[in-house]
């Protein structure tokens, strides 16, 4: 964005390396890129509180939230104002500076992610070259956020909660940094639109079809992000039929909706990432990044949003993958959650990347083997997608179809 | 540092053993009796070293409404609601046992048609209540969606004990002698469809989340109840047959139709663990439901035809002062026992019922050690525990 800002300064006449008032006009654009991306954020989490309800309710064979607006649509913005009207509850014996600074924290390491996630060819806040190493780190304030909300609580069960999310956020981060590092050396750049650049619009160009080990690292990441955003199976901090309901237990009103809308808004992190670094981002099929580069005028702008909607739709195939796996799976134990962490994922990562390394140098010497390799990946997971479908068809087939709900027989 | 708790008397009360716990260095937690999952209000006092605990005490009493001491207040027939009460979840089979000891003292022959008129609104009350069971257990794993899919097909059969009785929760069906209502017409029809429906979605269930890997490492070797074990802790119905002890009343002390009905006693075999573990326990149920359909399907094929609900009850039940009546039946939740003693008037001088889920709770101290809080849990809902029919 620095650049766009550079030639609209250059428009006016002036030079932004020597104009005295170039730093206000980069820190107005500051604020208002700021502005945007926290709205973005917290408008997508509303909405996909919506969504998870809609799809939960379509799952479990319920109606979901339907009166707010068409389908119900305009409930996350009721559900919002009701919070914001609610009391702001501090239990007596709580921390109450802590108390009331946690959701902040949390809100902080959420929204700051976004400044390095890519939206299109060209929408991106800032496509800094530490872009994923910075998304990492501010990830863990998130973390920061829930011990304090744990600890401050004054409360067993949010304590307990405090602790497992601690404990689980932590581990998790290594298999999904070195997961990451995959995609990040296979790439050269640690920039995320360097990172989708690097791929290509088709399938078999993505980095996930690359090679056995990033392929296996797409699904590790999936897995650590799926427990970094304490989703189901991971959703120990918060477990309802076990701690009430984990860190969040003593809030109230839109302190507590914070940790939802963060939760919520993770979805989108989580899976804009898996699209960013192993599925091709917004990448048009056919359409390499330079001569991308090269369009213009309306064809450019059409090119723009067109790789705006296959982005957004990837990622939102995730969400609905990360919902439909919350409705679907029980959850796993905390001495679990850890064996998975510390004893399959991690090893396993780290041989990924010692394994990538060795195969970077193998493609060098001999190309073909890169071409025979993608094309063998590719059709595996083609393969395992239409087992999948055929499988489900079946499963249809056996139970038949759902009995009468509207005669009343 | 942390020294053994002192096992605690039964005149100890809670105060004592949490001060007692204190002294010890490790955490006490009171889970409940408003927490999310001892399903309704039970407390425990949970003693853990982080998420281990070292033990969990389960306190009862938070329910008690003195049933039995109603029973001596009410006549024989006035107190059938009240036993609707006594295990809301399956309170045709406490109309059942009721039923069955009054009738052993006054006397009274049931007729044929009302004997399987109970046992089909008894066998569908058993699908229901394990539906519950089921549902809420793996709710308390975290899976949430098995739950509505269980109380969606629970929806039906309460439709069709609605359609019974009239009620969908505390039926009141029985009568002394017989049943209140004869099964309405094309009933048989409407429970058949049911039941063919149900049978698939039972095979459904069990792809969702019976043999589900995460489920099953979440049961399996959790909590196993040895055969003896299960016997010294006077466990009935699907926890002592998760366990392997062949035990079913409706097999070896048959009462009612059962006798000329052919079903099987699903055992725990261990499959996936050890035998007896909670894993058993859910599959026992999974497969009673299936056997309670075979069941349904004889009784609807063998009912007799004339429509014959009441036998010959006075109308006033008078019994002489000082007879015992002693009635076993097999409730969801196990051998459901009502010893009565006659009074003088028309009321009963003494009222006992003996519960499944009041025997259950006293294995749950001993199982508790050395388990996670998360297993805690899970071992509270294997044990499919009632809170009203724990304190009556």
């Amino acid at each position: 964005m620095q650049n766009w800002i550079d030639s609209l300064i250059r428009g006016w006449g002036q030079d932004p390396a020597t104009w005295p008032w170039a730093q206000f006009v980069y820190l107005a654009f500051m604020g208002l890129f700021a502005f945007i991306v926290i709205n973005f954020a917290a408008i997508t989490a509303g909405i996909f509180s919506w969504a998870e309800r809609r799809v939960a309710a379509r799952m479990q064979s319920r109606v979901g939230p339907n009166r707010v607006g068409p389908f119900g649509f305009l409930q996350w913005i009721a559900d919002a104002v009701k919070l914001l009207l609610k009391e702001d509850l501090v239990p007596t014996e709580a921390d109450s500076v802590l108390f009331r600074a946690a959701p902040y924290f949390m809100m902080v390491g959420f929204a700051c992610v976004f400044v390095c996630l890519p939206f299109s060819h060209t929408l991106i806040v800032a496509d800094m070259n530490i872009g994923i190493f910075y998304i990492l780190a501010v990830t863990a304030l998130i973390v920061v956020g829930i011990i304090m909300s744990g600890w401050s609580s004054n409360s067993k069960w949010s304590l307990f909660g405090a602790i497992r999310s601690a404990a689980q956020i932590i581990s998790y981060e290594i298999p999904a940094g070195m997961a990451l590092m995959i995609p990040v050396m296979l790439a050269g750049t640690l920039s995320t639109q360097g990172i989708i650049r690097a791929q290509g619009g088709f399938p078999w160009q993505w980095f996930i079809f690359d090679n056995p080990a990033a392929f296996a690292a797409f699904f590790i990441y999936f897995i650590s992000a799926l427990a970094e955003g304490n989703r189901t199976p991971f959703d120990l901090p918060e477990a309802e039929s076990e701690l009430v309901s984990g860190y969040n237990t003593e809030y109230s009103g839109m302190r507590f909706s914070y940790f939802f809308l963060v939760e919520w808004g993770n979805m989108w992190i989580m899976s804009a990432l898996a699209t960013t670094m192993f599925l091709g981002g917004w990448q048009l099929p056919g359409l390499t990044p330079e001569k991308f580069d090269a369009l213009t005028g309306g064809i450019a702008v059409v090119a723009e949003l067109a790789s705006l909607a296959l982005f957004a739709g990837k990622t939102l195939f995730f969400v609905f993958v990360v919902m439909w796996l919350r409705w679907t799976l029980p959850r796993i134990r905390v001495d679990q959650m850890m064996n998975m962490c510390w004893k399959y994922l991690v090893p396993m990562s780290f041989a990924g990347v010692i394994f990538v390394a060795g195969w970077m140098l193998a493609v060098h010497a001999v190309p073909v083997l890169g071409v025979a390799m993608r094309a063998a990946l590719f059709l595996a997971g083609a393969g395992a997608v239409i087992a999948f479908a055929l499988r489900t068809m079946k499963n249809l087939r056996d139970t038949g179809d759902k009995f009468d709900f509207t005669s009343n027989w | 540092m942390s020294k053994p708790l002192e096992i605690p008397t039964m005149d100890m009360t809670s105060k004592e053993v949490m001060r007692r716990i204190e002294y010890t260095g490790d955490m006490l937690l009171n889970m409940g009796p408003q927490h999310p999952s001892t399903h309704g209000v039970i407390n425990f006092l949970v003693q853990t070293d982080g998420e281990v605990m070292k033990r969990a005490i389960p306190e009862v009493g938070y329910l008690h409404r003195s049933l039995e001491k109603i029973g001596e207040r009410c006549t024989y027939n006035g107190y059938m609601p009240y036993t609707d009460r006594v295990d809301y979840i399956a309170a045709m089979f406490a109309n059942q046992g009721w039923a069955m000891a009054v009738e052993k003292i006054a006397g009274i022959q049931v007729p044929k048609y009302a004997e399987y008129c109970r046992v089909i609104a008894c066998e569908l009350n058993r699908i229901s209540s394990h539906l519950i069971s089921v549902g809420t257990m793996a709710m308390d794993v975290g899976a949430v969606t098995p739950f509505p899919y269980a109380l969606r097909e629970r929806e039906f059969i309460n439709d069709l004990l609605e359609e019974l009785c009239g009620a969908r929760l505390t039926y009141n069906y029985l009568r002394i002698g017989g049943v209140a209502f004869d099964l309405p017409s094309g009933y048989q029809e409407k429970v058949t469809t049911f039941l063919d429906h149900f049978e698939k979605i039972l095979d459904e269930f069990n792809r969702l989340i019976t043999y589900n890997e995460i489920f099953i490492r979440r049961l399996a070797h959790l909590a196993p109840i040895p055969q003896q074990m299960a016997i010294d802790y006077c466990l009935v119905g699907p926890n002592l047959r998760a366990s392997g002890v062949n035990f079913d009343v409706r097999k070896q002390l048959p009462y009612s139709v059962y006798p000329g009905l052919q079903f099987d006693i699903p055992l725990g075999k261990g499959e996936q663990g050890t035998q007896g573990d909670a894993w058993d326990r859910f599959w026992c149920r999974v497969e009673e439901m299936r056997q309670s359909c075979r069941i349904l399907r004889q009784c609807l094929a063998q009912i007799p035809k004339e429509h014959d609900i009441m036998g010959k009850v006075p109308r006033k039940i008078k019994v002489p002062e000082g007879t015992e009546g002693y009635s076993r039946i097999e409730s969801a939740r196990g051998d459901m026992q009502y010893y009565v003693v006659a009074g003088a008037g028309e009321n009963a001088h003494r009222v006992k019922i003996r519960t499944g889920s009041f025997t259950a709770m006293g294995i749950i101290d001993a199982l508790s050690r050395g388990l996670m809080i998360a297993d805690l849990v899970a071992l509270i809902a294997s044990l499919d525990v009632v809170a009203p029919e724990i304190d009556r």
